[in-house]
């Protein structure tokens, strides 16, 4: 019966897309359709990009503890569209289609993850404490940068980037879901294509060298790809601190075996449930009287937490 | 035959190895002893291409191992990988599997599955195939890993003090297996080795290793002397005649 979680969990999922979808409803149907599904198709998008990125990430550098959130990829995201920002002006930037901002700024993003991630990997991966360090030093720095960045430029301009550094799951920016869709569903279609090369990465360096796979590129390109789910999960919605973590151990929890080809369905079907299930009641039983973001990075925080005092890191 | 040109190698300025020039036969057993910190380790890490080579040659069967295809290696030389935590609920199976690796990719055949029982088999893990990984002992996680290896069906075998975990039946259990591999497949075994009893006991041919060069090698019964102990290890343990075979008496 290895395959009923699944089962469970899709059923459950479409449950809370279906009553997203209907629960509610005032006023016309063809508007409140496309309306919904647009934001709909957002959430689940966010959901998968971000689950699918944490497991990578947590494969390529062999533990359970750091998600590419703790680690700063986010917020590497917001402080490159900053930079764009100010060192392009307000005009150039304004005249920028969004779609053609947002290709620029992943690409820049895929840049810097290799640079910087790809060789703290190299020199940390197995030293936990060394890692978690690290990242948490890039992270402030980032949003130190941002931030400083951000009191510098013109408030005009300051709009552009405002929507890059805060989480929000009530107003995704549906003008870039084509490109994004396109861009994380490549992305996620190479991660499954690969997934047996992912399980012999997780054994480490020397066992998946001696399996004759070559480690370091293999490195590079899955931080590649974590670098584009994570740029389409925050141009979308937003930094999400703990998603990643909270939905990545749970579906450990869930399933015990260690392959990717279990891993990676479980957690998106559980990372979807978390959002559009947690955004329904959100919108519909709470009237928006608290944002998503902070009621799964309070849950995710706290899980963090218990993680590290379990010292289960690996 | 595993053949090493030249190799130097430096770990943040300092030497580990010096021109170590060597051939491993094809065929039968190979040990490789030296004391502590000799560039052992190093030496076998770089052949199965765990480090990358600064300076010489290593080929394995003609093939160089700097430019040939990692993965057709997989297919010809397996070393004993350390993977201490990594993956802790992984089942015995499941990682003994891998093995299979480099020539399945992934989709394991029938004949896969026979190999892989085999393997489980030859190892006495029948029993333990659904365990995982952190609920067994020092030992047999380490039998674990040599199953894979066994399972992954390369000529040569490169081995890192796997008896370091094993007690004194299971580590002449190993020995014996490894010999059964060299003398009935055919397949070639280097292994480092610490206690120079076990070298003397089931190897063919050994190399000597002192601060980072060769020392001596050759014929096991002929390098070990009293000398060799006494200029390598700075011992004076004796080298005796026991039933025709050497022994070192480690007694004062």
């Amino acid at each position: 019966m290895r395959s009923r979680p699944v089962a469970v969990l899709c059923v459950v999922l479409l449950l809370c897309a279906v009553l997203y979808m209907t629960l509610g409803a005032k006023g016309a149907w063809s508007f409140v359709i496309p309306f919904r599904a647009g934001k709909l198709a957002g959430l689940v998008l966010v959901a998968v990009a971000i689950s699918t990125a944490t497991v990578l990430f947590q494969t390529v550098s062999g533990n359970r503890i750091l998600t590419p959130s703790i680690m700063g990829f986010d917020a590497l995201y917001s402080l490159l569209l900053t930079g764009l920002v100010f060192f392009l002006g307000a005009q150039a930037t304004i005249q920028l289609p969004p779609m053609a901002l947002f290709g620029l700024n992943t690409g820049l993003l895929m840049l810097g993850a290799v640079l910087l991630f790809g060789t703290l990997i190299a020199q940390t991966r197995g030293d936990l404490l060394r890692m978690i360090l690290t990242g948490i030093i890039f992270a402030t720095l980032f949003r130190s940068l941002t931030a400083f960045w951000q009191r510098m430029i013109d408030p005009n301009e300051f709009q552009v980037i405002q929507v890059a550094s805060y989480a929000r799951f009530n107003r995704i920016d549906t003008d870039l879901l084509p490109l994004a869709s396109v861009l994380c569903l490549g992305a996620i279609a190479l991660v499954w294509h690969r997934r047996r090369q992912w399980d012999v990465l997780a054994l480490g360096h020397d066992a998946a060298t001696n399996l004759g796979l070559r480690v370091r590129l293999e490195t590079v390109f899955a931080l590649l790809l974590v670098a584009v789910l994570v740029s389409v999960s925050t141009a979308l919605v937003g930094p999400v601190a703990f998603l990643g973590l909270l939905v990545v151990s749970l579906a450990r929890l869930v399933d015990g075996s260690e392959t990717h080809a279990r891993l990676l369905p479980i957690a998106a079907l559980i990372s979807g449930i978390t959002l559009v299930g947690g955004q329904l009641a959100l919108e519909r039983v709470f009237a928006l009287s608290t944002p998503l973001s902070v009621v799964v990075d309070l849950l995710g925080g706290l899980f963090f937490f218990f993680l590290l005092l379990k010292g289960r890191s690996r | 035959m595993i053949s090493i040109r030249n190799i130097d190698y430096d770990i943040a300025g300092k030497a580990i190895l010096r021109d170590v020039s060597l051939d491993m036969p094809k065929h039968g057993v190979t040990a490789l002893i030296g004391p502590n910190g000799a560039g052992k380790s190093t030496l076998l890490s770089l052949i199965a291409r765990l480090l990358p080579l600064q300076h010489g040659r290593v080929t394995v069967d003609g093939h160089d191992i700097a430019t040939c295809d990692t993965a057709a290696l997989a297919r010809i030389l397996a070393i004993l990988p350390q993977i201490q935590d990594a993956a802790p609920r992984l089942s015995v199976s499941d990682l003994v599997a891998f093995g299979r690796y480099p020539h399945s990719r992934g989709r394991l055949t029938d004949q896969d599955g026979a190999i892989i029982d085999a393997a489980l088999a030859a190892f006495q893990l029948t029993d333990l195939r659904n365990r995982a990984l952190d609920t067994l002992s020092g030992g047999q996680r380490q039998n674990a890993l040599l199953a894979m290896i066994f399972a992954q069906g390369t000529d040569y075998l490169l081995l890192d003090e796997p008896l370091n975990n094993l007690d004194i039946a299971a580590s002449r259990r190993l020995m014996a297996q490894l010999r059964g591999l060299a003398d009935e497949q055919g397949r070639t075994v280097v292994i480092v080795l610490h206690d120079i009893n076990y070298a003397l006991a089931y190897a063919d041919h050994l190399v000597v290793l002192a601060e980072g060069r060769v020392a001596a090698m050759g014929n096991p019964e002929e390098v070990v002397t009293d000398d060799l102990i006494n200029r390598i290890y700075g011992t004076d343990a004796a080298v005796i005649n026991h039933n025709n075979r050497r022994i070192v008496d480690v007694g004062p």
